[in-house]
């Protein structure tokens, strides 16, 4: 995993709650066995027609929200399914951060094993952020993870919570799987004493 | 097997099967949780196990793990090829991985092949204290038997695959208690869409949910799968409800099961499992159960239901703007105006499936509606059962009969029209009364609208061709 780094970027403001993981990569294009690709296919249905043209109301299709870095989302973002395709798609589009006032777990998890951030904003900073992008598209925020703050578009500084290993993790490039590999004399202790539960191999 | 009983302070169930499983606690870092049983199939495992080839790493515990061919498997014959070729490579592939990796594989020929929720329970392979996952959001579904199932993305997958274990931070614990009778033409799904209206969508994030009371404690096996299955619809990771006489009377002599001693033993060590009295929770709610009528949702996600027969309800009501915006949205996605009840709106397709409803009770209901009746010939119905052996089941009961009798198609076990990955999907603009778990928009075929109810509800609706109040005709 790449380490995450500080950056300045526009919004692409999706004033949406509840955005599930059906909308982020639509269930048909889970028949790849591969992460390739998943990009283009973000969005899928709110950005392209039936005839798979762009719908040119859809903020990624706008000027204003093709180079932003971050989504501003409604409450709830990434309710749903499991995907991990969600975050795949988000990411390979481009995006390197999410906010919201708050976000499904499975989705929150996925996302932080993938460099992509969820920010939990408070409402009212929430609110006030929509207002901002909605008056100006072009305003910037700064991300720094290091010291979980955001510099809003008027200087100001808002703070976000965040998981203290996922932070570690994403600032390092930390990869989880290798930290718990390390654990493997605990593993195996464990199993050692554990006691029988099923036998999938039995027939 | 440990006690879990007689621990210094009461704990809940939740905390109970957490505490089993901790293997490791380093400073800084979640809690290292054990996984009992993880449960694999196509959709979600592919880079899973392309990771652990560029890894060059092998699966820790082929033995306590399982796949089956469930989400993009085709519902039709089986001795058919598969027309979808990437549905198809991704079938495919999926059982040389299980293969390559020594994994057991209920594949499409399988005669334990069904979805991945099903089959679980069915086989005996999930039992009560076990920690189980699936790259699948419905795992909750395991609950029902008193494990802590969770779903997990891709990456955790991977990590599961090679070390049996997850980095896991604990959940809060949630209180849903259901007391009273339920009447007639009101079952488990009307409970869990009931609550998740009340809680809305993202109510139990962050919380483990346990279902308890006196109504829980009545409901078979089956029902209580349909409950914990939509926990997740509620934002809860988990849902599980503590294990039983029911539990153990349904566990007994399946195929996986504890057999003999071992059975006596687990059943000892079941026992000691359910919630402590006092064990505090973080939060709580009460159903009603009598109060309950038959559910339906009528937006595109399942927090947006309401008793079938009130009115779809006023975005004008509500104060939040983004709210408001939102019920907006999916009023229009839907094509529907607020203010009169969903009663009498046509319906192109009945859906009677899924992991939440397509258990052999869940049929034997529908069927109970569409015996010596027959669908309105503006619907298509389909019926698909949840597994291989649900489908036999069925069978040796005759189900098939009074399905395909009334009209209804009846079709081979998998995921099919829930998720619309196998062909089996809505023609835009479409209504569906559906017994799935989610209403999202296109999730059962791009621009089709979808009505969750029970099954009931559904073979009601498949006869009258528009939404009906199963109460009208019992």
């Amino acid at each position: 995993m790449e380490k995450f780094k500080p950056f300045t970027s526009r919004l692409a403001a999706l004033p949406i709650d509840n955005i599930d993981t059906d909308q982020i990569i639509p269930a048909r294009f889970l028949k790849t066995t591969s992460k390739a690709g998943l990009g283009d296919q973000l969005f899928q249905d709110w950005r392209y027609d039936e005839n798979g043209k762009p719908k040119p109301d859809f903020i990624l299709n706008r000027p204003e929200g093709r180079a932003a870095q971050i989504l501003l989302a409604g409450d709830n973002f990434g309710c749903g399914s499991s995907r991990e395709h969600a975050p795949w798609a988000l990411t390979q589009y481009g995006f390197r951060a999410v906010i919201s006032t708050s976000f499904a777990d499975i989705f929150r998890g996925n996302a932080l094993k993938n460099s992509l951030l969820p920010i939990v904003l408070p409402h009212e900073a929430h609110t006030a952020l929509f207002d901002t992008v909605s008056k100006n598209p072009a305003a910037t925020v700064t991300v720094d993870l290091a010291s979980q703050t955001l510099t809003m578009p008027d200087g100001s500084k808002a703070s976000f919570p965040i998981d203290a290993f996922a932070k570690q993790c994403m600032l390092e490039g930390i990869d989880e799987l290798g930290y718990i590999q390390q654990q493997e004399a605990a593993i195996a202790a464990y199993e050692a004493q554990r006691p029988l539960t099923v036998n999938t191999l039995a027939d | 097997m440990r006690e879990t009983n007689g621990a210094a302070h009461p704990r809940t169930i939740i905390e109970k099967i957490w505490d089993n499983h901790i293997v490791a606690q380093r400073e800084g870092a979640p809690p290292l949780l054990y996984i009992d049983l993880h449960l694999v199939h196509e959709v979600t495992s592919p880079q899973a196990f392309s990771g652990l080839r560029d890894r060059g790493l092998k699966v820790r515990r082929p033995d306590l793990t399982v796949g089956t061919t469930d989400h993009s498997i085709p519902t039709t014959d089986r001795s058919l090829p598969i027309l979808d070729k990437t549905a198809e490579a991704q079938i495919n592939l999926f059982e040389k991985n299980c293969r390559d990796f020594g994994i057991p594989c209920f594949g499409p020929h399988s005669t334990k092949q069904g979805i991945v929720h099903i089959i679980g329970p069915e086989q005996g392979l999930t039992q009560p204290g076990m920690t189980v996952v699936c790259g699948d959001s419905h795992t909750a579904t395991h609950g029902a038997f008193g494990a802590l199932a969770f779903g997990i993305g891709t990456s955790q997958v991977e990590h599961v695959l090679a070390t049996q274990c997850l980095l896991q931070s604990p959940s809060k614990t949630y209180e849903v208690r259901v007391e009273g009778t339920l009447k007639p033409g009101v079952g488990a799904k009307d409970i869990i869409l009931n609550l998740i209206s009340r809680i809305g969508i993202g109510g139990g994030t962050g919380c483990v949910f346990e279902y308890a009371g006196s109504t829980i404690r009545s409901l078979s096996m089956e029902e209580r799968m349909t409950i914990c299955n939509m926990s997740i619809e509620g934002g809860a990771r988990a849902g599980l409800i503590a294990p039983d006489d029911t539990t153990y009377q349904y566990l007994a002599g399946r195929p996986y099961a504890p057999k003999g001693a071992d059975w006596e033993r687990a059943v000892a060590f079941w026992r000691t499992l359910p919630t402590d009295a006092g064990a505090p929770f973080d939060k709580r709610i009460d159903i009603d159960a009598g109060a309950l009528e038959p559910m339906i949702t009528f937006g595109t996600n399942p927090g947006m239901g309401i008793p079938i027969t009130a009115p779809v309800p006023d975005p004008a009501s509500l104060n939040d703007p983004l709210e408001r915006e939102t019920l907006h949205k999916a009023l229009r996605y839907m094509d529907l105006a607020s203010g009169k009840p969903l009663l009498g709106h046509p319906v192109n397709v009945v859906f009677i499936g899924s992991c939440t409803n397509s258990r052999i009770t869940d049929l034997r209901a529908a069927a109970e509606i569409l015996k010596g009746r027959k669908v309105n010939p503006k619907v298509r119905v389909m019926v698909v059962p949840g597994s291989q052996e649900v489908k036999k089941q069925a069978q040796a009961e005759g189900l098939d009969r009074i399905f395909k009798e009334a009209g209804a198609e009846w079709r081979e076990a998998g995921c099919s029209m829930c998720i619309a990955m196998n062909g089996d999907q809505l023609q835009p603009g479409q209504y569906s009364v559906s017994t799935s778990n989610r209403n999202f928009e296109g999730r059962q075929g791009k621009g089709g609208r979808t009505f969750l109810a029970s099954p009931l509800t559904a073979a009601a609706s498949a006869i009258a061709g528009v939404v009906t109040d199963v109460r009208t005709i019992l």
